[in-house]
């Protein structure tokens, strides 16, 4: 017999995520996990692993904007055969062979319609009732204001003025006709918890977040408006030793996010992740 | 490197008492602020017009700037040298006490502020009363503008007194009261010079007092079951270790159903097999012996079992504007466990702002209220005393699928499990619905119909799901050979045609029994496949759900049991046209549930069967 382990901040983290992976499972008969092959997103693939024993037992979806990383593609495929992943792509075509893309448009508009709109159709396809996101509340204030189990209404708009109340492990766990309901098992966790995990449970994740040639990215999205940034991390540890340093934001690479005062603000009111 | 954890505040108190204000300057004296934030506010004040606020730091989106009011719980973290905080910035508008709940509920320990100027208030109140029925123990409380009250020793002490005397009423103890001026940095990070008389620490110092809150592991084992996942060839019982510890080899008990099996083995994926768990782990344990297990249950040590109850006295708190009332269903939520719940009786009300109770007889408890009530439940509670395991001793009312209110239990009696009667009364007009029995019984009517060779253990079977289903509240009977031969069907012989008539009575009459709400098992051995065709037709005229059950066992494993000697007879000659001897058995082609006694324990087949069975018998949703 092994005496009483002790736990650790990551360990109560990674029980209260696997708690509310396995609420979702049993509250919602139809569920989806968006994956974005980012690190935070590789953490849910994993925990979702440790919640159900080995198996992501529902579909995760990709919402491909066309404008993806070759190599973030790559990872995808050999993931997706890595986890036994019941994987759904979904590309916007409509709005592609309307001419929407960054070439013409506003990063704003784009996103919306790439990412927001793609997520809205896909939804519609499926009659999804609930999404398992990695959203933490550190990565943007508007994110800070997030319950583990967050309705969106048929429009997919946040309601962020009346959420539920959410104490003692109990959830908003219905939805109705249209609605969905977001589940955010990292909402607890911050950047470098997610580093410090990945680092622990050696979970594979694509090898941009890096540095090669004094650059490195610390946040994936779409390549036209995703920027690296100066670095010379090239292990886990040198990343959690960076970001133990920055006064920075996580998603300053991100120009959508910056593209006009409260931009993200307003992508999220229209549903976006 | 290990991280520690991050003890987690909350900041609670009257609106405009300096919680935000507090917060600001807690950052900036911490250096936890992102770089160029106080210039990017101090810019927005100056085009504004305004003067400088720590508390607009916080205020992230602009809704917020707006109304200058907190709308939600926020999170923000800074370090003190000895340790990481996490703050969450609860509001203390009234309107957003659910935001409070949410963000408090998550807290170690709590900062309460009152201004000087202003003294206690009625949300320095009600939010203490909250803490306190949280679960809140550790609390901190800030006399802050204190530089709007002249820096009074006397002021402070007057305000430290009165509040000391209102917590004591609620079985709270402030760690320490420190005067504070937030918007000048007066003790909260460095003592103050315009305070001398203070000898206590800094709200800083004090925040480092505190200690983390602990797991609990000391108490006696709850392991809250939230799934049974059958993924591949194990059957693993998914759930969180509430309080106490587990190991494998443990006998474990679980309630309600009071059926005990042993730990096998603590499954965990990718990491290394555990031999032990405790408070908090989420994990995932195989047992021995396959005992019917489902979320809700309750798994405990045998020395130690929580209490089951239909009946239950509890505090409870409501917080939206509908009020809660007698004669109405509620969901009653208690860790993984749901049943549905309406009150018997309020016993007594109370105003959580000054604690002024009133036992007039009433009807329904409003927002913001707290009432001791008594609530009765459709099915059983496991259940235990807040006062020794908290956990197990909240939960929450759930209306039309909203959070309403929260609850804790007293009272319960540790050896009493017996189940009081429902005093539910319904009026229903015109013909009842299948729909309104289920409503009312919480299950669906249905013939559980069992088939299988004499010694198969169809009545042993039969009478042991009886209990099961009788345990949870259900309505159920079993016809069998013994109150059917004697009575309905005495005029009646073993002669082909007289056992045709057999079934296509026991059909009917089980038929009958299903339509009224009852789940009626039917335990003969029904040996032609003719004939248990007949009886489903006969139920699903009815609208009634079938279930076939093929209790099955090889001939000689039931001629070795042979409980009755009728083998023997059979082999001698005298019965005659005995099935399985000198009369066929037709084995079912497509039974709904297969249980093998020859393998199974009768515990392990009624498993087998509850598992079949329960989702059938589920009232239709009416969910929108």
């Amino acid at each position: 017999m092994t005496t009483l382990m002790t736990r650790t901040h990551l360990d109560e983290l990674e029980n209260q995520s696997i708690f509310i992976f396995r609420e979702a499972y049993h509250a919602f008969k139809n569920i989806a996990m968006p994956w974005s092959m980012g690190k935070d997103s590789n953490v849910l693939i994993w925990l979702a692993r440790k919640a159900f024993f080995g198996r992501v037992p529902f579909p995760v979806l990709h919402i491909d904007t066309t404008y993806e990383f070759p190599e973030m593609l790559e990872f995808r495929e050999w993931a997706k055969k890595h986890h036994d992943l019941n994987l759904i792509v979904k590309i916007n075509t409509e709005a592609r062979e309307r001419g929407v893309g960054y070439e013409t448009h506003d990063p704003v508009t784009v996103t919306h319609e790439l990412k927001t709109v793609a997520l809205q159709q896909v939804l519609a396809e499926y009659k999804w009732d609930a999404l398992i996101t990695g959203i933490r509340r550190d990565e943007d204030p508007t994110r800070a204001k997030e319950r583990y189990f967050s309705p969106r209404n048929a429009q997919f708009e946040w309601d962020y003025k009346d959420q539920p109340p959410e104490f003692w492990g109990q959830f908003a766990t219905s939805s109705g006709k249209g609605e969905h309901v977001r589940i955010q098992p990292l909402l607890d966790w911050i950047e470098v918890d997610v580093w410090r995990y990945i680092q622990r449970e050696k979970i594979p994740i694509p090898q941009m977040y890096f540095s090669r040639n004094g650059k490195r990215f610390r946040s994936l999205g779409c390549s036209p408006i995703t920027h690296p940034i100066e670095s010379n991390a090239s292990s886990i540890d040198e990343i959690i030793t960076e970001l133990e340093a920055t006064k920075v934001g996580e998603r300053a690479g991100r120009a959508q996010d910056h593209y006009e005062r409260n931009a993200m603000q307003k992508l999220r009111a229209k549903g976006f992740l | 490197m290990q991280e520690e954890q991050p003890l987690k505040i909350v900041f609670v108190g009257h609106v405009d008492h300096g919680k935000s204000t507090l917060i600001g300057r807690i950052l900036h004296d911490t250096d936890s602020l992102p770089e160029g934030k106080i210039d990017m506010v101090k810019k927005a004040c100056a085009a504004e017009g305004m003067e400088f606020e720590f508390a607009f730091v916080l205020d992230a989106l602009l809704e917020e700037q707006k109304q200058n009011v907190t709308i939600d719980t926020t999170e923000i973290r800074f370090k003190t040298k000895p340790r990481k905080y996490i703050i969450i910035d609860a509001p203390g508008h009234k309107e957003f006490l659910k935001n409070m709940i949410t963000g408090a509920s998550r807290a170690d320990a709590a900062v309460l502020v009152i201004a000087a100027n202003e003294g206690v208030r009625e949300q320095s109140r009600r939010h203490a009363y909250l803490l306190s029925m949280l679960g809140i123990k550790q609390l901190i409380v800030v006399i802050n503008k204190m530089d709007l009250a002249d820096f009074s020793e006397k002021k402070f002490e007057e305000i430290e007194s009165e509040y000391r005397k209102f917590l004591a009423e609620l079985g709270l103890k402030a760690r320490v009261f420190v005067p504070a001026s937030a918007k000048n940095g007066d003790n909260v990070a460095s003592a103050s010079k315009k305070m001398k008389w203070h000898r206590g620490p800094t709200v800083l110092e004090a925040l480092d007092l505190l200690e983390a809150q602990k797991r609990d592991v000391d108490l006696p084992l709850r392991f809250c079951v939230q799934d049974v996942y059958r993924f591949d060839d194990r059957r693993i019982i998914a759930g969180r270790i509430e309080t106490g510890k587990l190991r494998v080899g443990d006998e474990l008990v679980f309630s309600p159903a009071n059926k005990a099996s042993k730990v096998q083995s603590i499954e965990e994926w990718g990491g290394n097999a555990h031999s032990e768990a405790i408070a908090g782990d989420s994990i995932g344990i195989t047992l021995t012996e396959q005992i019917f297990v489902e979320r809700g249950y309750v798994a405990s040590h045998q020395t130690d079992t929580p209490i089951e109850a239909n009946r239950v006295h509890a505090d409870v708190f409501w917080i939206v504007r509908e009020p809660m009332r007698a004669g109405h269903l509620y969901d009653l939520r208690l860790a993984t466990q749901e049943v549905k719940c309406e009150i018997v009786s309020i016993d007594e009300v109370m105003d959580s702002s000054t604690l002024e109770a009133t036992k007039d007889k009433r009807e329904q408890l409003e927002r913001n209220e707290v009432g001791r009530l008594t609530l009765q439940t459709r099915s059983p509670l496991v259940i235990d005393n807040h006062d020794r395991i908290p956990k197990l001793g909240r939960f929450v009312i759930v209306d039309d699928d909203r959070i309403c209110g929260g609850g804790t239990i007293f009272g319960g009696v540790y050896t009493d499990r017996t189940v009081a009667k429902s005093k539910n009364i319904f009026w229903v007009e015109g013909k009842i619905t299948a729909e309104a029995r289920a409503a009312r019984t919480g299950h669906r009517g249905a013939v559980v119909w069992f088939t299988g060779l004499s010694g198969a253990g169809k009545s042993t079977i039969a009478q042991a799901l009886e209990r099961e289903l009788f345990a949870r509240g259900m309505q159920t009977y079993v016809l069998d050979g013994d109150n059917i031969r004697h009575g309905l069907n005495s005029n009646l012989g073993f002669s082909p045609e007289d056992r045709v008539e057999n079934i296509r009575r026991v059909s009917e009459v089980a038929k009958l029994m299903a339509d009224s709400g009852v789940v009626a098992i039917t335990a003969f051995i029904s040996p032609y496949r003719m004939d248990r065709r007949r009886a489903r037709e006969i139920a699903l005229e009815g609208n009634a759900e079938f279930v076939e059950v093929f209790v099955d066992a090889p001939l000689e494993v039931c001629e070795a049991r042979d409980p009755k000697n009728l083998y023997k007879k059979a082999r001698a000659g005298e019965i005659r046209e005995f099935t399985g001897i000198d009369a066929p058995y037709e084995p079912p082609e497509d039974a709904e549930i297969i249980v093998h006694t020859d393998r199974q324990t009768v515990n392990e087949s009624v498993a087998t069967i509850l598992e079949g069975l329960l989702p059938r018998l589920e009232p239709e949703e009416s969910n929108a």
